[in-house]
């Protein structure tokens, strides 16, 4: 699920950091930059694994701070197509079952991909798998929130959230609201699903 | 910023739980948003069974399962999710069945156990603890 990229960027250090070593400096001033955010096709950049190559630095006129040209690789959170991962139940809702991984959200499982047959329970506002057990009676099996579930990661979508031009911005619907990377799964194979419904 | 390569290589939970564990460790401590990733990621690889392997338990697994083989993603899925039972080996396997046979997904899983005896042991309500 965690992957490594190699990036290459011009870092500015300004001068009241010159009492650091350079690397620290550099290395606090690339997790200022990244951590914790969405690099479009990448995906989530979690902390710096390490700094592959330091160029010269260079002063420019009327700046006091030093620029390097730096190339390391960040520690990425980006599940391949297929990957098994478990999580937990954040929510249901009629789009589909809402999963989180503590540090990441935006995980949908939509109801074409759940076990079948499924249906929502309003009241309960969850999910319900009516499980045949075999002798023509249903067992229901609520996906509740907070449950630990396991599911296949089946697509990505990355989304640019930079603030578009004018001329754009009428066609789109409230950007604002988009999400810049989510993540599609499934669980309509036997083994996954929420962890309790396999134990025995 | 440019991307030189935005998969370099893949790593497996263990590596990553250890770089974080340093990372938290470090003095002055970090403050912001490596701060927050930091401790929801290693909040999150605490409760994976990634916490009590070890780079030589790892190693040697790879080793041992080197001649059934299995592709780079799913040793991958099978270090960071031990699997316990034949049914995880199918849904982590692709067409497992014409793959491996009944022994060899036996043989597998004693392997798995061997290394990751932790695995086992683990009741599966221990989320409950923690909330």
């Amino acid at each position: 699920m965690f992957i490594l990229a190699e990036m290459k960027n011009v870092t500015r250090i300004p001068p009241e950091l010159f009492h650091l070593k350079l690397n620290d400096a550099i290395a606090g001033e690339l997790n200022k930059k990244l951590a914790n955010k969405v690099v479009l096709n990448v995906g989530l950049c979690i902390a710096l694994h390490d700094i592959v190559n330091l160029q010269e630095s260079y002063i420019f006129p009327g700046d006091g701070a030093s620029h390097t040209r730096v190339i390391f690789r960040y520690i990425v959170f980006r599940p391949f197509i297929e990957e098994i991962l478990v999580g937990k139940i954040r929510s249901c809702s009629q789009e589909g079952v809402h999963v989180t991984l503590g540090f990441f959200d935006d995980i949908l499982i939509p109801p074409t991909a759940l076990q079948h047959p499924s249906r929502f329970n309003e009241t309960e506002q969850a999910w319900v798998w009516e499980y045949d057990t075999g002798d023509g009676s249903k067992h229901d099996l609520f996906m509740d929130a907070g449950e630990t579930i396991r599911f296949r990661v089946t697509a990505e979508t990355f989304h640019d959230t930079c603030p578009a031009g004018p001329t754009l911005k009428e066609n789109q619907d409230n950007p604002e609201n988009r999400v810049s990377y989510s993540l599609q799964g499934s669980i309509n194979e036997p083994g996954l699903g929420l962890l309790s419904w396999w134990d025995n | 910023m440019e991307i030189v390569s935005s998969n370099c290589a893949s790593l497996s939970n263990y590596e990553v739980f250890e770089h974080l564990q340093k990372v938290k460790d470090c003095r002055p401590k970090h403050k912001g948003q490596l701060a927050t990733i930091t401790y929801e990621t290693l909040r999150y690889l605490e409760n994976t069974p990634c916490k009590e392997q070890t780079a030589q338990s790892i190693k040697e697994c790879i080793r041992e399962l080197a001649p059934f083989k299995l592709h780079k993603t799913e040793l991958l899925m099978i270090i960071n999710n031990p699997p316990i039972t034949p049914l995880e080996i199918q849904f982590i396997v692709e067409e497992s069945e014409e793959r491996l046979t009944e022994d060899q997904v036996q043989e597998i899983l004693a392997i798995i156990a061997k290394h990751f005896p932790h695995v086992i042991k683990t009741p599966p309500d221990e989320d409950e603890q923690s909330e």
